[in-house]
């Protein structure tokens, strides 16, 4: 594996306060680096999704560091962990959350835009990774003329358009059927093969296993192992 | 057209019938305030309307005048003493008070005379219409304005009537010079005026000075107050200030028109804040998602206020319509409402700072959100 984008040691998170006070990571270590796809598997509460938060710089960690490319995330203000999630990580999430009053190239653009890209370039770069996801087709259509598959597509380029070292994917497939489910893995997997990006999924859908070089094993925000690809397939 | 100005568009367009509250909301509250401003402005200039027409450098005024209207009068004799001073090219008396005014029809009405010599520059009507000015001259001549006709029964110019039981008659018809307190104004020569009022021939109201173009109205001022007891002597700004101060705030009046715009604010701004703040509330999982993917909390406030100033755009535009509507309808009564170009932008300016303001509490709002909930079903 290449130098770790995402690097996190020793990572305890509390959420709630008072009685509901959870403690759903507990000393959590684990680095993200390019070129693979790495794949996040545990039951339901077992800390997946605030993993990928406090990895995604969503939440901080109560205890330990999480490194983006070097820069801890320890004490960052909202302003700073914003500027990480904009120059290092994109996300995908299971609900897609694209807008529904833009079209599939206006909810790429946005990504963009937030960064301050704009005009011919920013519309230059949305065609491409359109075509990259097998969109360009569809790229002024509204999110209510797509279908699931589609939306998850126009996510990942929105994803992807800003250059993100690491895509984070939350249950991608979660909302799919088996075939359109099994389009977005390999889209994920393809962006995986390039030696600048790396991509972790969040997931409990064993048919996507095959698509992993690696997978994670959480359970009660502790995790419990991690196995090369040959492994998983035996 | 940026992605912000149409994403603004979009949340804001989205639910129409929220859009048409916002926008009624706005309108209201802006007509509201235009109503009392342009009331406001209307009431500043009619108050001031004599000194405005009146020729003179300096006000003799009786000591302690709070506006025009003021009954104090000044002895006639400072006249002579102010044509002494150094400077004065001339000083012409006014008088002014309430009297009555005979319908020919029957019964009685009040009026307000305002007496000065004919032959100088002093207080004359204006905008006549009907008759001449000269004709003022003459014995028992009076010009009233044409709205009164029917206050005063009069229905041409020629018509005689009585005024505190002596003989009056209309020479001469204006147009436009209407009174704030709606008390008909009645012009005439200053004797005759005195006779009408029931002064005495040596009392005055007012003494206007005209000073010398090579004469400082500073120093001639001066040389005024140290010649003559019990007076001031106020320049046409100083008297209209003082005017202006003592029917706006003394009686209470501007304080009831501010009061009036001061409520049309918040309504506007409360309406508009709700409503802004409902919008966002139901756009929460896409501000949350653009939190996400890494814009910054000024590019929200950005799409946030960019709604906000949609908002305030259409709805000024639709106020100011229904404003222009309002200043034409009011244009011939008694308090006609007044719009300017300088209001006119102060009431953008308003409506733009109502509606970012209520912005703040959407803002607000969006920088506090969860941003896990983009993990959510």
């Amino acid at each position: 594996m290449t130098e770790p984008v995402i690097e996190a040691t020793d990572v305890v998170k509390f959420l709630g306060h008072g009685a509901g006070r959870v403690e759903a990571l507990r000393g959590v270590s684990l680095s993200l680096g390019c070129g693979q796809l790495t794949l996040l598997m545990g039951p339901s509460g077992s800390g997946k999704t605030t993993l990928l938060s406090v990895l995604g710089c969503i939440l901080t960690p109560t205890q330990g560091t999480v490194l983006v490319r070097g820069r801890s995330t320890a004490d960052a203000r909202s302003g700073d962990l914003a500027k990480l999630r904009r120059d290092h990580i994109g996300f995908v999430f299971q609900s897609y959350h694209l807008f529904p009053t833009l079209t599939a190239m206006d909810n790429v653009r946005l990504a963009l835009d937030v960064r301050g890209v704009r005009s011919g370039t920013a519309i230059a770069k949305a065609k491409e990774v359109l075509v990259t996801v097998g969109l360009s087709h569809k790229e002024n259509a509204f999110p209510r003329e797509l279908s699931g598959g589609e939306q998850q597509r126009v996510a990942i380029a929105r994803a992807i358009v800003g250059d993100a070292s690491v895509i984070l994917a939350d249950e991608p497939t979660g909302a799919l059927d088996s075939e359109n489910g099994h389009a977005i893995m390999t889209i994920l997997s393809n962006i995986a093969k390039d030696p600048s990006r790396g991509v972790l999924v969040v997931t409990h859908d064993p048919r996507i296993v095959p698509f992993a070089d690696r997978i994670i094993h959480i359970e009660d925000g502790r995790i419990l192992d991690e196995v090369a690809v040959g492994a998983a397939m035996n | 057209m940026s992605l912000i100005l149409r994403l603004a568009s979009r949340n804001l367009f989205q639910d129409r019938l929220r859009f048409i509250a916002t926008v009624v909301g706005i309108v209201f509250s802006i007509v509201l305030v235009t109503v009392q401003m342009g009331l406001f402005l209307s009431f500043e200039r009619m108050v001031t309307t004599m000194i405005d027409h009146a020729s003179a450098d300096l006000w003799i005024v009786p000591l302690g005048t709070k506006c025009f209207e003021d009954p104090s009068l000044l002895d006639a004799h400072d006249r002579t003493y102010a044509l002494s001073v150094k400077g004065v090219t001339d000083a012409v008396p006014v008088v002014i008070g309430f009297t009555e005014w005979a319908v020919p029809s029957g019964g009685t009405t009040p009026i307000f005379i305002i007496g000065s010599s004919t032959s100088t520059e002093g207080l004359h009507p204006w905008n006549v219409v009907q008759g001449k000015l000269d004709a003022l001259s003459t014995p028992h001549a009076v010009a009233i304005d044409q709205t009164y006709f029917a206050r005063l029964g009069i229905t041409r110019i020629g018509q005689s009537t009585e005024i505190r039981e002596q003989s009056a008659q209309v020479m001469a018809i204006t147009n436009g010079i209407r009174s704030f307190t709606t008390t008909p104004y009645v012009f005439t020569a200053l004797d005759r005026a005195q006779a009408y009022i029931g002064t005495s021939p040596n009392r005055v109201s007012y003494i206007l000075v005209h000073v010398s173009p090579e004469a400082d109205i500073a120093s001639v001022r001066n040389l005024l107050l140290a010649n003559l007891a019990r007076v001031e002597v106020l320049t046409p700004d100083e008297f209209r200030t003082r005017s202006r101060a003592f029917w706006l705030l003394g009686t209470g009046a501007g304080a009831a028109l501010f009061a009036g715009a001061l409520l049309g604010v918040i309504v506007g701004t409360v309406i508009v804040a709700q409503t802004l703040y409902s919008s966002t509330k139901d756009h929460l999982d896409e501000f949350a998602t653009l939190r996400a993917i890494g814009s910054s909390g000024v590019y929200i406030h950005k799409v946030i206020i960019c709604q906000a100033l949609l908002s305030a755009v259409i709805g000024f535009f639709l106020a100011a319509c229904i404003g222009l509507i309002i200043v034409e309808v009011t244009a011939e009564t008694a308090l006609p409402i007044v719009m300017t170009p300088l209001l006119t932008l102060g009431l953008f300016l308003l409506t733009v700072l109502m509606c970012v303001a209520s912005a703040v509490a959407a803002i607000v709002q969006v920088m506090r959100i969860d941003l896990s909930r983009v993990f959510r079903q």
